[in-house]
């Protein structure tokens, strides 16, 4: 067998059913194998930071390992952002890269990077494969590395003449990473210590992050959020791994959660961080962050433990298996609760803090179409929500209702603009039953929409909503509270390009909005099109994201949107 | 800020050893000295590292490189628990004249003469990293020309007391 056989042979016995990619000159070899029959699925993407996006939406749709292929020197580069914005949001991926002939690595040749050595800190592990008898064991590693203990990319990069190389092959039944030791077990100690620390608790919060989702623990934490009483609150990564209609569910807090969600998390005496890592997005200042509380931090990874803030309580170790074995322990401890008047508060609070906006002025708001989204899917639980980065990102996350675990697809950590079209066509590959819509900005839709062309020809339609403000809106609204009013680079116009026609072009169907009237009888047709489209969402370029706290501040400092200007 | 000793056990593999430096200047750590060799077994090998870093810190360097695949073991070796060695090489300017008298020193602190030159002795001295500095500095104002370091070795003492883990850990 050559070598580019026994790679594909290898990602059989995975059980990978889709792979993105885009071939080229050093991968050539294992497009042949392609051609020779292999019941891995390829999807043909544009860019290959598509290939790399689509396989993380892919991941995070379905909670398997996502993989992309591509070429040395550009391909590898290319897929540089997809890895980085997988390492930080913890997306299991497998990346598997051609690289120059053996001979020649070293030498600069043509397409030659040292890709394993670019990626060096955004991937968990890597591989440069140089001997064909390696391969089967290499990439029998790196499916391990990317889906055990913190989930995260790795990098299998393959030189040409080891896929044209013969070996007999055989795929081993067990990896051999003596150094590779992630936790499979929570030290009971820990976990008696926090149920007894939460029963004693007057303010507990739950904190729950994106390793969640990624460990598989949500009806866990469920469970466990019923079994003490608790109320929590969801990052932004998180969500959908609590309903967002559970009433102890208090939404996101941070730079742009709600005031009650930041009050929620601030004002607590016991943070129950659960998958979550203290983002500065999150804590704000850090020094005012959650003053006097106590910490009790669940997390699979023991280095985000401690990292940011002391937690008197670390509890290292699989999230599902932790938050199943604390939820018994309060169930065996049956205290009476203390936190009556702190839920009573938060009650308050939350009636009190609503989000807002005014509707007045009679152009279209951005969060208007984000309400009209959420009505429309309301009580839905087969559609799957994909973000760009910036203002529709934030207000998709306050205005939208995930109540399902992997429904909320947003880059989170690296704040990838151009991450949503590829990463709905992605996820609509791991779940072709569920509608899939991308919320986009105009400026995000701009870097990777040539994607548009990946979903309508290979059959994987998605809904790109575009809340086009004609600006990268969220500099903007930083240019105008922080930069005095200076607009500078940020105007990108509501008219070029015509999405609508731009969407046509690629072969999918395009509506514009201009006016709220028009807003839901656009959404509608393009959710029943059944093909591919893109709604051109021409919205008040000047609106801007509340509440708000700014870099730097506490977060219990939140600033909300101005009395004057809000009506409802 | 105080000075530490980190001792790996590491797979001998490509790229190893660049894993850990970079997992180093990525979080921001600086490397005062590292040493890196063979082991008892042929597929490990052994770094010693020293670092000037917080408490803080030195747990977060250790979190972080034991979830580097390639790292098989991670451990901080305390001064009263351990031993620890460097090699340095001095070439020391000296007149014909003066000879004896530097040799002599040389012999009190320990050091053995590798190699004499017309106007230049090189000394060995092999030692605990403070003998090795007493040393330097004995010998500095007849003029180093050049010197080379190491960097620190060392194993813990195999009768020093057992410590657990931080539960953090386990």
């Amino acid at each position: 067998m050559l070598g580019s056989d026994a790679i594909l042979r290898s990602l059989e016995a995975e059980g990978v059913e889709i792979a993105f990619g885009v071939p080229g000159g050093a991968i050539l070899p294992t497009y042949d194998a392609i051609a020779r029959g292999t019941t891995v699925r390829h999807v043909l993407a544009r860019h290959e930071q598509g290939a790399g996006h689509m396989a993380e939406g892919y991941a995070r749709a379905s909670g398997r390992v996502g993989v992309a292929i591509a070429t040395s020197g550009p391909g590898a580069t290319n897929l540089v952002t997809p890895i980085a914005n997988a390492w930080m949001d913890s997306t299991p991926l497998v990346c598997i890269t051609g690289q120059v002939p053996s001979r020649l690595i070293g030498t600069d040749a043509f397409q030659e990077i040292d890709a394993t050595g670019i990626t060096m800190p955004i991937v968990k592990h890597s591989w440069l494969v140089q001997d064909v008898d390696e391969l089967p064991g290499v990439l029998k590693s790196a499916f391990h590395v990317a889906r055990t203990g913190r989930q995260g990319p790795v990098l299998v990069d393959i030189a040409k003449d080891v896929q044209e190389a013969e070996l007999s092959f055989a795929y081993p039944d067990k990896v051999d990473l003596p150094g590779w030791k992630p936790p499979r077990k929570v030290n009971a100690r820990q976990i008696a210590e926090a149920a007894r620390a939460i029963a004693e608790a007057e303010r507990p919060i739950v904190y729950a992050g994106g390793g969640v989702l990624n460990g598989d623990a949500c009806a866990e934490l469920l469970r466990l959020v019923d079994e003490g009483n608790l109320p929590a609150v969801v990052t932004l990564m998180g969500k959908g791994c609590l309903p967002d209609s559970h009433p102890r569910n208090y939404g996101a807090p941070g730079m742009h959660g709600s005031k009650f969600a930041n009050w929620a998390l601030n004002k607590a005496d016991l943070v129950i961080a659960i998958g979550a890592r203290f983002d500065d997005r999150v804590t704000g200042k850090l020094s005012s962050f959650a003053r006097g509380a106590r910490v009790i931090h669940f997390d699979v990874d023991a280095a985000e433990v401690g990292k940011i803030r002391h937690a008197e309580i670390p509890v290292v170790g699989p999230l599902q298996r932790a938050l199943a074995e604390l939820a018994t322990a309060l169930h065996e401890l049956d205290a009476p609760p203390k936190h009556l008047p702190w839920l009573r508060q938060l009650e308050e609070w939350r009636a009190r803090f609503p989000f807002r906006y005014s509707r007045e002025g009679g152009t279209l708001k951005p969060q208007t179409a984000l309400e009209s989204l959420r009505d429309l899917t309301a009580g839905r639980d087969d559609v799957i929500w994909t973000t760009g980065v910036g203002q529709h990102q934030m207000w998709a996350m306050q205005y939208l209702q995930c109540d399902t675990p992997r429904s909320f697809i947003s880059s989170g950590g690296l704040g990838t603009m151009g991450f949503g079209i590829p990463a709905a066509i992605g996820a609509k590959a791991a779940r072709p039953d569920a509608t899939v819509v991308c919320v986009d900005g105009d400026g995000c839709f701009q870097m990777t929409c040539q994607e548009l062309a990946t979903a309508a020809l290979e059959g994987l339609p998605i809904v790109a909503v575009v809340i086009n403000n004609g600006w990268l809106g969220m500099v903007r609204q930083w240019q105008e509270m922080f930069y005095d009013n200076r607009f500078e680079q940020t105007h990108l116009t509501q008219q070029v390009p015509d999405y609508a026609q731009l969407a046509e072009a690629y072969g999918c169907a395009g509506f514009t909005v201009e006016t709220e009237d028009a807003l839901e009888g656009a959404l509608s047709a393009a959710f029943e099109c059944g093909r591919t489209a893109v709604v051109d969402v021409r919205c008040d370029p000047t609106e801007k994201v509340f509440p708000m706290v700014p870099s730097g501040a506490a977060a219990v400092d939140v600033i909300e949107a101005p009395e004057e200007t809000v009506s409802a | 800020m105080t000075s530490h000793t980190i001792n790996v056990r590491l797979e001998n593999k490509p790229g190893a050893l660049a894993r850990v430096s970079q997992l180093f200047s990525r979080r921001g750590y600086n490397i005062q000295s590292l040493a890196v060799g063979p082991t008892e077994s042929p597929d490990i090998s052994r770094l010693t590292l020293r670092v000037d870093c917080s408490e803080h810190s030195l747990e977060q360097i250790e979190k972080q490189m034991h979830k580097l695949v390639n790292v098989l073991r991670v451990t901080e070796l305390r001064p009263e628990d351990s031993i620890e060695r460097e090699l340095a090489l001095i070439t020391v300017a000296v007149p014909t004249d003066r000879r004896a008298e530097l040799v002599a020193l040389s012999q009190v602190a320990g050091a053995q003469v590798a190699n004499v030159g017309r106007d230049a002795i090189t000394f060995e001295i092999v030692g605990r990293p403070d003998q090795v500095d007493a040393f330097e500095e004995l010998v500095r104002p007849y003029g180093v020309r050049e010197l080379a370091r190491t960097g620190r070795i060392g194993l813990r003492r195999s009768d020093a007391p057992r410590r657990s883990p931080s539960p953090a850990l386990i």
